[in-house]
């Protein structure tokens, strides 16, 4: 059975100058350096790492938002087409994008339904009836209200825009969510709701999500599988329950171990030192090399593939078998 | 519209104190009235003592005397809150000059240690910096060396590493952490982050809807919520080790300040409610020694 989502060495560059002059040297930077993952149907791939690790720009070369610089999408077993082709916007119905901020992608002028109908209009689906109906059946199924229908999005929560917004992706019934941090900017009585209604949706319509976010716990709440970006690489994929428990790669020890939670007395705190590198700058071999406190000479010269390790998750990390 | 609905809390010496609550609660609005901070249009009633001396409706003069040296105060987004357009050694020299009167090469070598004791490396040179040079994690580095520029006995840190990354936000903490130990400096983290709080703090307030509904140390908070919000916010957080069990969300939304429920505040989404929730506010009414719950089912 192929994946509902094939990404094969994905990559994503950018020329920058370095500096502040017209003619300072060019660089190029890697947002996105060769990432593969599979995403079956119905299923999560929690993406996770820190503010500049390319998970955004991952999701964006996932839709074909922005193109690829190398490397291959595949979508139910055929390549992404071109953005903006025809084919591109038949297959973009099968796969749609929620984002951090409700408000921002919503447009404040408009009135809800018209909203959530909007892109069956793009997409010429349906009569106009059959469009309201098939509106108010997606409020009721994020858990909003008819009345909600004629209601402007300044006039709810964040709670309930992000319900819109999730209503207005699934009303073309996509296989495929793409969210990017989808519960960061609600409070936290609030992000339970989302989550749980993700979790609903996907059992109901057997979606599945590319969820992105720094937020570790609510990633191993929601996800079948996750991944860890360090640098555009992925550093560290596995099960989340034994990606989080004992994590490999010392980049996922030290992100782990940020965590703050109560009762940690029993647990050291891993503090990193320095920041994540510049991408343009990115070190040789290993790039978490300079913040690693494991790193030996071959991390400075080699960089580590992202390999199996025995039991069943990968890591890219010379030492993760003794480090472990 | 009343943001604050009587806030008693107190701060003791050399004690960090964890504020925790959802956006609008009235978090940062606790202290920013506490400090005068408010402008002209806030209303504001009730006492601020430091040390016996009350500071709600003092003269300027005298407020301008505590903030910044006895009290400090970082917020969430450090880019902001330092002027883009003026390096940092002349803003940091600014609050040295102003709480320490201090000139010259003096002032000079002490925004280099202040620099150092924030583990920024090479403050020399990072003095001539614009903000706009420094990362995210370094302009609170540097907002710290601010606070710590008058030898504070209270740093208000509020939401102190919302904006960085986990990885920066455990060094911060680490560093306010090091910071208290050495000079004994009192602290009132204000957080959204309930693990946050937990890790810093030795007791907490929870805040909802302008008015603090528990008030424990924290291992009271986690071990046995007395507030049935308190209880809600936890069910709501996901574990990070053992089983996966389903979030337990807190129903409906938080009620907006001009719009506020009669009674008490919590009761519309409260599973525990009761008639009599209804009809007043609950009192804060002492469970246990150091434990206060302002909740009549509690």
């Amino acid at each position: 059975m192929t994946a509902l989502l094939e990404v094969s060495n994905l990559a994503r560059t950018y020329d920058v100058r370095r500096g502040r002059w017209p003619f300072a040297r060019l660089a190029t930077l890697h947002a996105v350096d060769g990432v593969s993952f599979e995403l079956p149907a119905g299923r999560t791939l929690g993406l996770v790492g820190e503010s500049g690790c390319g998970k955004t720009t991952t999701a964006k070369l996932v839709l074909g938002l922005l193109p690829a610089s190398g490397g291959e999408v595949r979508v139910g077993g055929e390549a992404l087409p071109a953005a903006h082709s025809p084919h591109w916007r038949a297959l973009r119905r099968r796969m749609q994008m929620v984002y951090q901020d409700p408000l921002g992608a919503l447009d404040r002028r408009l009135s809800v339904g018209r909203q959530v109908m909007e892109p069956l209009v793009i997409h010429g689906a349906g009569s106009t009836a059959e469009r309201r109906d098939k509106a108010l059946a997606m409020l009721d199924a994020v858990g909003l209200a008819q009345h909600h229908f004629d209601r402007f999005p300044h006039e709810l929560s964040g709670g309930q825009r992000q319900r819109i917004v999730l209503a207005r992706a699934l009303i073309l019934d996509p296989q495929l969510l793409v969210c990017d941090e989808p519960i960061s900017a609600l409070d936290v009585s609030i992000q339970a709701q989302v989550v749980n209604l993700l979790l609903a949706l996907q059992q109901k319509l057997g979606l599945a999500y590319l969820f992105i976010s720094h937020d570790l716990r609510m990633v191993r709440q929601v996800s079948h599988e996750v991944a860890v970006m360090y640098l555009g690489r992925i550093v560290e994929q596995g099960d989340p329950d034994r990606l989080f428990a004992t994590p490999a790669h010392p980049y996922t020890q030290a992100l782990v171990s940020a965590i703050p939670t109560h009762g940690r007395a029993r647990k050291r705190r891993i503090v990193l030192p320095g920041e994540p590198p510049n991408p343009v700058d990115r070190p040789a071999g290993c790039a978490f090399h300079p913040r690693c406190p494991h790193a030996v000479e071959r991390c400075r010269i080699e960089t580590p593939a992202l390999r199996l390790l025995a039991d069943g998750r990968r890591a890219a990390c010379h030492l993760a078998e003794q480090i472990a | 519209m009343r943001a604050l609905h009587g806030i008693d809390l107190e701060v003791r010496r050399g004690e960090a104190l964890g504020l925790v609550g959802e956006s609008g609660c009235g978090k940062s609005v606790t202290w920013l009235a506490a400090l005068g901070l408010l402008g002209g249009r806030a209303r504001i009633g009730g006492e601020v003592l430091l040390e016996g001396r009350n500071l709600a409706g003092a003269p300027v003069a005298e407020l301008e005397r505590v903030r910044g040296r006895r009290i400090a105060m970082i917020f969430q987004d450090p880019s902001s809150s330092l002027n883009p357009v003026h390096r940092i050694g002349r803003q940091l020299g600014e609050a040295l000059r102003l709480h320490r009167g201090l000139e010259g090469t003096a002032l000079e070598a002490e925004a280099q240690r202040l620099l150092d004791r924030v583990g920024i490396a090479d403050g020399k040179r990072r003095l001539g910096d614009y903000p706009h040079e420094l990362s995210g994690g370094m302009n609170q580095r540097v907002m710290i060396a601010m606070a710590l520029a008058g030898q504070p006995d209270l740093l208000i840190a509020d939401e102190p590493t919302t904006a960085l990354d986990a990885t920066i936000q455990a060094q911060i903490l680490e560093l306010l952490a090091e910071i208290r130990r050495e000079t004994r400096m009192a602290m009132v983290l204000i957080s959204h982050d309930l693990g946050v709080v937990a890790e810093n703090t030795d007791r907490v307030c929870v805040m909802y809807a302008g008015r603090i509904v528990e008030d424990a140390p924290i291992d009271t908070v986690f071990e046995a919520p007395a507030h049935p919000y308190t209880r809600g916010l936890l069910a709501a957080l996901p574990e990070l080790e053992g089983p996966r069990r389903m979030l337990v969300p807190i129903a409906g939304v938080v009620p907006e300040p001009a719009n506020l429920p009669p009674g008490c505040s919590f009761a519309p989404r409260c599973d525990r409610r009761i008639e009599a929730c209804g009809h007043a506010p609950p009192p804060a009414t002492e469970l246990a020694p150091q434990h206060r719950v302002a909740c009549i089912r509690a």
